[in-house]
């Protein structure tokens, strides 16, 4: 049984559908966690949904960062545990430092909401486990800061490193400049840490979890993760 | 306007009743209250005894109008709360936080309900493409509800916007918001049982919106720029928190009643709370949170800031609140008590400021019963000739012109702004008929739409407003869905012009015929009158907003459009005979004008059953009304999204087959294996279908009439909007 614990900060509106999304795979059992509270032992995964975390209003997820249970999450993280960022979430994992680069507004200077493809670059990882290279999904995207961005010398260090796990690209797979829909550098849609034990992405795996709503792509990653965070987690090796 | 009454929005003999009542003359904490209270906004003076003829009952009506939202039954004790509300003098003064704040209050109606906010839509009017202000507005108001709704939470999921030269100088900006409430969980505005305490919680108070209510019950003169501070400012994230707050507080029974502080912020809250419960209140006015020094009693009782709530809780469960708003780290002050009596006294700081009936003020004001006339020229209209007479010539360039404007263009730039997928229930979403989201428990689906069409309304009044809920119900029906209530936002000129107040009457009554045939009772609803700058009135623009259950299977459900070829494309309903109206008269002809007829309500039953029944047998592949524009747009917007193209075999005779509005038809595509059944169970049903064409190609095409490739009338069509607020596709 994987144990998955979801946070709430004030200004998170995406944990009921995350917590949803995670206790429908199988073999889950997901936990809400407020952002005051203590981090429970034998978590196998935290995650840190969407949302407006304060409003958003200094910088996107930069407040965040500050609050109590955050100190935890960074020490969970250093100690190898995992860590998956969504959209906001990710937002708050690149300010923490736990991610490399940052998310600026969208080069558009608006808010985006729209189903886009993004292309699975690796496999080998925890992330993306469960699909096949190259493999192309279709998972919402909604924000209005998701333009990823870095320094150009750390940016190719990532990538040469093979950091980046999902891309913008469009039907066919190409990563064209009209299938990128932020501005992100390298089409960035989700990029891991060189540990590989933390990651973020801008599209909504948690609305994509069945033929119904959203199409079934987003699934495909949450199943992957629970599977390998199940088989490889410190929480297991303790048990 | 030097009086003190006229000051705060009173006639003299409004001020003179109010002084007869009370035996003394009102201090001016007092008038501020009676004027706000007395405002068109808060009493309805001039429209409660028609909006009492609209209909309301129904056998899945849990909640009508009269509390914050209304609610109808979807299934067992799953209930659905929804109510449409205009923000329309603020945004015009300031988009941005006039239609911010409009969302902000209708979520609020909804959550003080006790439900769960899970859609957001909206009805935008525009002055016209090329108005100087138009783009800033457009740009303004959206970014507005996007930026609200998107901090909250909540799917902005289906809307219309259209740009109309009547509204240069008075947009409209309405706001509906629908959520979910487990019956038993269902909170109304009481404020009941002496003694138990008041509780304010939420935002601090300022200096913003003062006077807001008194506002919007006025017509706009030239210096609509110094009434800006008259415009709230929202803050969504203090919402999301409230929000959170309210709805944890009332699932821990503490809570007695709960009211928003809208329009008239502390002052309508506490009076109709008290009304509702025949209650009296007193409040201790300097303890409410301040947000800047220099507030007194009348500062207090009339701010509208933001994010505020009124709460009347059991007397010993206070620090159930107290913990609860601490958590999310909000203000939660104990502000007063439930009185014996009937009236609300206000202090400050021992000594009473404010003693006021609540009887006269909110049950007993004023009622008026206005004259209404029509102007004769109105009536002129309908004796002249529509233009259907004419040839049909090349329909390129009249479809193209339509396609090309920005109330028929493509609306995606303003809805991909809109997080339509959080919460993720969103199964259909903005861009088609109607929206479906799931209700997961209810284990069912609702389908959602907001109509209006200002057009139709302003030749034709009553038949107008009936065409508007005919076009509702056959968005549902698109989606396999049938009515579960309706709400309605009522806007409309000054009612102190008969010409305007006859719009106002005439449309009442064809609402309430058309929602009495099609079953769909109004449950809520908003008016907002005085639309008007400098003496020129806005056409009459009666919105409604749907509530639908889905009686479908979800994966049954049609597209909005069609991608494959082969496809045979049927029109149901008797063609339209007219082209009174329409937008092809009126933007093509350059003139409104007509006899405007009824819904065939029969013929609109039975298409409703129909869809129902082919959409659950599998038999539509795609489905789309067709509303404005016509037939010849409806198909057009079915080739547009997918550039699978049209050929058609049997084009309807006439203009008003191809571009009238007033015909009750849904265009259908169904596989050719799938027709016979599909006639067949028309004919069932009783309902005319006239086979049109075959999908297929990359034109639009019928021969001798048109012949369009999809990819030129794509362009205009897709960049319209964009293009008019100066933006690359």
């Amino acid at each position: 049984m994987a144990r998955v614990g979801i946070i709430t900060f004030p200004g998170t509106n995406c944990e009921r559908e995350t917590l949803r999304a995670f206790a429908s795979v199988a073999g889950v059992e997901a936990l809400p966690l407020w952002h005051r509270g203590e981090l429970e032992d034998g978590l196998d995964l935290i995650v840190l949904p969407g949302g407006f975390s304060y409003g958003d209003y200094l910088r996107a997820g930069s407040v965040a960062r500050f609050s109590p249970l955050m100190e935890q999450v960074i020490q969970f993280a250093h100690e190898g545990g995992y860590v998956l960022g969504i959209c906001n979430g990710f937002q708050i994992l690149a300010e923490s430092g736990l991610l490399p680069g940052a998310l600026i507004r969208n080069r558009n200077l608006r808010f985006i909401s729209r189903n886009l493809t993004v292309r699975v670059e690796r496999t080998d990882v925890p992330w993306t486990c469960a699909c096949t290279k190259g493999q192309l999904l279709t998972i919402p995207v909604a924000h209005g800061d998701g333009n990823y961005v870095d320094h150009a010398e750390d940016f190719a260090q990532s990538d040469e490193a093979g950091q980046v796990l999902l891309r913008y690209c469009d039907s066919n797979g190409e990563l064209t400049d009209a299938a990128n829909p932020n501005g992100s550098m390298g089409h960035t849609a989700g990029i891991m840490n060189a540990a590989g034990n933390v990651f973020g992405l801008m599209p909504h795996p948690e609305r994509a979890m069945t033929d119904r709503v959203g199409g079934g792509d987003g699934r495909i990653l949450l199943q992957g993760i629970v599977q390998w965070v199940d088989d490889h987690s410190a929480g297991e090796e303790s048990e | 306007m030097n009086d003190i009454w006229s000051e705060h929005g009173l006639t003299q003999e409004e001020f003179k009743r109010i002084c007869d009542e009370l035996g003394r003359e009102p201090n001016r904490v007092e008038l501020g209250i009676c004027g706000a209270l007395w405002s068109e906004h808060c009493s309805y003076k001039s429209s409660r005894r028609w909006l009492a003829t609209l209909p309301t009952e129904g056998e899945h009506v849990v909640e009508g109008p009269g509390e914050n939202a209304g609610i109808v039954r979807l299934a067992g004790d799953c209930c659905i709360a929804f109510k449409i509300e205009s923000h329309n003098h603020p945004s015009f003064i300031e988009p941005y936080h006039g239609a911010a704040t409009g969302v902000g209050g209708i979520l609020r109606d909804v959550f003080t309900m006790g439900a769960r906010p899970i859609a957001n839509l909206n009805s935008l009017r525009f002055g016209q493409p090329d108005n100087e202000r138009t783009p800033y507005l457009l740009n303004g108001v959206v970014r507005g509800i996007a930026d609200y709704g998107n901090c909250m939470g909540v799917p902005t999921v289906a809307g219309e916007a259209s740009f109309m030269p009547c509204y240069d100088n008075n947009i409209l900006v309405n706001a509906m918001t629908v959520g979910v409430v487990s019956e038993p969980g269902i909170f109304r505005g009481y404020a009941s049982g002496v003694g138990n305490p008041v509780f304010y919680v939420g935002s601090s108070t300022g200096m913003d919106g003062i006077h807001g209510a008194t506002m919007s019950s006025a017509s706009f003169d030239e210096d609509v720029g110094e009434q800006r501070p008259a415009v709230q400012v929202g803050d969504p994230f203090t919402e999301k928190l409230l929000l959170e707050a309210c709805l944890e507080l009332m699932d821990s029974g503490a809570v007695v009643g709960i009211q928003d502080m809208g329009a008239a912020g502390l002052t309508s809250s506490s009076f109709e709370m008290a009304s509702r419960a025949e209650s009296g209140m007193n409040l201790y006015l300097d303890r409410v949170p301040m947000r800047q020094d220099g507030m007194g009693p009348y500062e207090l009782m009339l701010s509208e800031s933001q994010e505020r709530m009124l709460m009347v809780l059991e007397r010993g469960k206070e620090q159930v609140a107290h913990d609860i708003f601490n958590k999310w780290d909000l203000n939660v002050v104990e502000i007063g008590e439930v009185a014996e009596g009937n009236s609300i006294r206000c202090y400050w700081h021992d000594e009473l400021a404010a003693e006021l009936p609540v009887r006269l003020l909110v049950d007993d004001a004023p009622k008026l019963d206005r004259p209404h006339q029509a102007a004769p020229e109105r009536l002129a209209l309908w004796d002249q000739p529509d233009g259907a007479a004419a040839d049909i010539g090349d329909l390129a360039e009249p479809l193209g012109q339509l396609l090309s404007h920005p109330s028929l263009a493509d609306k995606s730039w303003i809805y991909n702004q809109y997080d339509s997928t959080v919460q993720a229930n969103t199964v259909i979403e903005s861009g088609s008929d109607a929206a479906v989201i799931w209700v997961p428990d209810a284990q069912k689906a609702i389908a959602v739409t907001v109509e209006g069409n200002s057009r139709m309304v302003y030749l034709s009044p009553r038949n107008g407003a009936a065409q508007i809920v005919a076009e509702g119900i056959r968005n549902l029906a698109c989606v396999g869905a049938v009515p579960l209530g309706t709400t309605d936002c009522l806007n409309f000129g000054n009612p102190e012009r008969p010409e305007y107040f006859w719009e106002f009457v005439e449309a009442i009554g064809g609402l309430a015929e058309g929602l009495s045939q099609m079953d769909a009772p109004i449950v809520g609803g908003n008016v907002s009158l005085y639309n008007e700058t400098t003496g020129v009135g806005i056409w009459p623009t009666p919105t409604v907003g749907f509530v639908g259950r889905v009686d479908v299977d979800l994966d049954r459900l049609p597209a909005g459009n069609w991608t494959t070829e082969g496809l045979t494309v049927v029109r149901l309903g008797n063609p339209p005979r007219t082209i009174a109206g329409s937008a092809y008269q009126d933007l093509v002809l350059g003139n409104v004008c007509g006899n405007l007829p009824v819904p065939d309500w029969d013929e609109l039953r039975a298409i409703q059953a129909l869809m129902v029944d082919a959409i659950q047998a599998g038999l539509v592949t795609a489905c789309h009304d067709v509303a404005e524009g016509g037939l010849a747009v409806a198909l057009a917007e079915m080739c547009l999204p997918g550039g699978t193209g049209l050929q058609i075999d049997q084009p309807p005779a006439d203009i008003a087959g191809w571009f009238g509005e007033c015909g009750q038809s849904i265009v259908v595509a169904t596989e050719p294996g799938n027709l016979q059944a599909f006639l067949a169970k028309a004919q069932e049903h009783g309902v005319a279908a006239q086979s049109l064409g075959t999908t297929g190609g990359d034109r639009l095409v019928a021969n001798g009439i048109m012949d369009i490739g999809i990819a030129a009338l794509r362009a205009p069509w897709r960049t319209a909007i964009p293009s008019l607020v100066k933006e690359e596709v």
